[in-house]
């Protein structure tokens, strides 16, 4: 039996079919949550994928925060529970404070759709261990509210603990000083929490998984098998 | 039945793009002398029966924990007197 991943649906998701894909394409079993469900369907992992979960209104993922889902999911995220948040899922995820800081609007004010360099700094998560540590990737990045900001105590302590996971990065030869897309702080796209099991990031490795379609690159797949591979060898 | 304000403000050290693009904006309608604008959220809660202490302090955990996200924002919670909120009715 091969592991079985959650995607949760909220009102506003967008990418869940899109994660559901990409957890098969990986060789995985998605499981269908919904926002309302009040148990997790004895997943093995749960993600939290990208849109506009109740409109973003008050703040992203402020209201999808206290959907009946995130009942369980934060107590078993805390046991360890495998947990990924792209994009608004980050949002959720550190509105609920399973990660540390906050997300706000880009420093620009407007929504921006690219393909996007990363470094991947942290390899040893549960959804990154596919990678290596210092390995530069592309994935797409579509957002509006993608400024990560902590105090600077915070942000400390996270590259002391080594819990920055990814960092934004110019493209090679090119002297862009409009690499880091949000004004996001020390130039963080993602972070994980100390266990390493809850992991989030403003860009979208689900939509990076087929070289026939998006960017052409697959560079997201690693997400995916990191996570079954772990559990498939637990 | 009393309405209860609560006031939203990013913190001071949290940069405010909106206020900043509004600030900019000030000299183009001809307002000059505003050095900085911040822009913040207002909620204003009716609440049903007397706002006593209990009241108070379920409003002050509903902000803290929903309303403001407290690792970026600060709030205030004021209770508007009837005699004020008669008068905004007018």
């Amino acid at each position: 039996m091969t592991a079985r991943i959650g995607v949760v649906t909220f009102p506003g998701s967008l990418d869940d079919r899109d994660t559901q894909r990409a957890i098969r394409i990986a060789g995985a079993e998605p499981v269908a949550l919904w926002h309302k469900d009040k148990d997790l369907k004895q997943v093995d992992a749960v993600v939290l994928c990208g849109g506009f979960s109740y409109g973003d209104y008050l703040r992203a993922g402020a209201i999808a925060r206290f959907s009946p889902v995130m009942e369980p999911l934060i107590d078993q995220a805390k046991a360890g529970l495998p947990v990924l948040g792209i994009c608004n899922g980050f949002q959720i995820l550190t509105e609920a404070h399973l990660l540390p800081g906050a997300m706000l609007g880009n420093d620009h004010l407007h929504f921006i759709c690219r393909d996007q360099k990363l470094r991947v700094e942290n390899a040893e998560t549960a959804w990154t261990t596919d990678y290596s540590a210092g390995q530069e990737i592309h994935i797409p990045l579509k957002n509006m509210d993608g400024r990560y900001v902590a105090d600077d105590y915070t942000l400390d302590q996270l590259e002391a603990e080594g819990r920055v996971a990814f960092r934004y990065v110019a493209r090679d030869g090119v002297a862009d000083e409009h690499y880091n897309p949000n004004g996001s702080l020390r130039d963080i796209a993602g972070i994980t929490n100390e266990a390493g099991n809850v992991v989030g990031l403003m860009p979208h490795p689900e939509h990076a998984v087929e070289s026939l379609i998006g960017t052409g690159r697959t560079d997201g797949l690693p997400f995916f098998t990191s996570i079954l591979k772990k559990l498939v060898t637990a | 039945m009393a309405r209860v304000v609560v006031d939203v403000m990013l913190k001071p050290e949290i940069l405010d793009p909106q206020g900043q693009a509004v600030q900019r904006a000030l000299p183009r309608l001809g307002f000059e002398g505003i050095s900085d604008v911040r822009q913040g959220k207002r909620f204003e809660l009716e609440v049903d029966g007397p706002v006593d202490e209990a009241a108070l302090a379920r409003i002050h955990d509903l902000a803290e924990s929903f309303l403001a996200n407290t690792v970026i924002e600060d709030f205030t919670v004021k209770v508007e007197e009837a005699a004020e909120v008669a008068e905004a009715a007018k």
